[in-house]
């Protein structure tokens, strides 16, 4: 346990220093949700329409900033070898690095959210949640995020083919917290496409590291 | 010397007592590296492993820690489970040392050692004269200073097998003399050295040549 903790600290640690870090990643976020609407034109009911979908997507994007340095850097470095060495299955191991990544950067991106899809115009009440959406959404994307990371372990460019290879798998997080979005504007019943989501999320925290873990040995090897 | 006594005071709960390799092969890219190669290594005792570059002898050092597969023969560590083994009865010391260059060494030392479940590593600090270089980024420090932080990671944890690859290159003749005084202690208390070296490993009582 001791073990799990000491890693998780220093993966949030390194996440918070990856690639400039959250702060990165909440500017790139920012950057999206700013850029959309002078592609889509001003008006507020055209805005209010897309802001949740807006925001949800940009969202996903800024998720995937600095999933290619999860595994990577281990990889380069020869840590990931010594990480192997211990009696800590490396699905567990995996289970955290993940973990570390969503602490670091997927919770200040579910901060974000509500505040870049109110000034898109979505209305007040839905703030919570799609502050709870982005918290579980960002979840699954961490670790479905996590196998892309791992399987494009020693590709050149590898951070593209992490994005092609993730962002098929970031469809139905995607398709369900829009849905719930989507309802709740107009008063239909949202609870639904919530708990899609959470079981989505659920799926990829217990599958993806057994994926990540198959991955990483495969590239060790 | 008195940092070396505290050093060697008890290797971890699980003792590898006997490493063997029977007829290994290891094959890379397509490519045979070598085959039919045995080793038989007890406690106490220490094997250099030579041959020219590209001969597989990092391949086989990473085969014995099972990041490589063997394409044939088999590795077994005494009555030890294989997973249990190399869970926590094996150091690596690669080229690659792991470190994280924007990390104080003081962290990464720390992280390593809980990582490893070794207690305190002040001894193994001492022992490598790193004491006053741990506050410093991983980047500020030289090829042998790393080097040494490498090792001193793997001596706060104490654990039966070491695996090193190339372990004098960095260092300098002074630092040489040292580690194979820590090595000599290693050996001396039940330990085993398996070491990929070009120069002469002098507490390597066997030899195992690699041919290209």
């Amino acid at each position: 346990m001791s073990r799990l903790l000491a890693l998780l600290g220093r993966e949030t640690a390194l996440a918070w220093g990856r690639g400039g870090g959250p702060l990165v990643a909440v500017g790139f976020y920012a950057g999206v949700a700013t850029l959309l609407p002078l592609a889509i034109g001003p008006e507020p009911q055209r805005l209010a329409a897309i802001a949740t979908g807006a925001a949800w997507v940009a969202l996903a994007l800024a998720s995937l900033l600095s999933l290619e340095r999860l595994f990577e850097r281990d990889y380069e470095d020869g840590a990931l070898d010594l990480l192997t060495l211990s009696p800590t299955p490396l699905e567990l191991t995996c289970f955290v690095k993940c973990l570390g990544q969503w602490l670091a950067t997927g919770a200040p991106l579910a901060a974000a959210a509500p505040v870049a899809a109110l000034g898109l115009g979505a209305p007040l009440e839905l703030a919570p949640l799609i502050f709870g959406c982005a918290l579980l959404g960002g979840l699954a994307f961490a670790f479905m995020g996590g196998i892309g990371a791992a399987l494009s372990l020693g590709a050149r460019r590898g951070g593209l083919l992490t994005a092609v290879i993730v962002l098929p798998l970031f469809a139905p997080p995607v398709i369900f917290g829009g849905g719930a979005m989507d309802s709740f504007v107009s008063g239909l019943p949202w609870r639904g496409g919530l708990a899609l989501l959470g079981a989505y999320a659920a799926a990829a925290v217990a599958l993806g590291p057994l994926a990540m873990a198959a991955a990483c040995r495969n590239a060790l090897s | 010397m008195h940092a070396n006594a505290k050093l060697s005071k008890r290797l971890a709960d699980r003792v590898i007592s006997h490493l063997q390799l029977r007829n290994t092969a290891i094959r890379r890219g397509g490519r045979l590296l070598f085959q039919d190669v045995c080793l038989d290594l007890q406690a106490g005792e220490a094997c250099a492993l030579t041959g020219p570059n590209g001969s597989g002898k990092t391949s086989l050092l990473r085969a014995v820690a099972g990041l490589v597969t063997l394409d044939a023969g088999d590795i077994t560590f005494g009555d030890l489970d294989p997973t249990e083994a190399r869970g926590d009865g094996l150091h690596l010391v690669g080229h690659a040392d792991g470190l994280k260059a924007a990390r104080t060494a003081r962290e990464e030392l720390a992280f390593w050692t809980r990582w490893c479940g070794g207690g305190d590593f002040g001894a193994a600090a001492d022992a490598l004269e790193l004491t006053a270089l741990l506050d410093l980024e991983v980047r500020r420090l030289s090829a042998g200073q790393r080097r040494r932080l490498a090792l001193a990671r793997m001596l706060a944890a104490p654990r039966t097998l070491w695996l090193l690859d190339e372990p004098l290159s960095p260092l300098d003749a002074r630092w040489r003399g040292r580690l194979s005084q820590l090595m000599q202690t290693h050996l001396d208390g039940g330990g085993m050295i398996l070491a990929a070296v070009h120069d002469p490993l002098p507490v390597a009582s066997r030899s195992l040549e690699l041919s290209a």
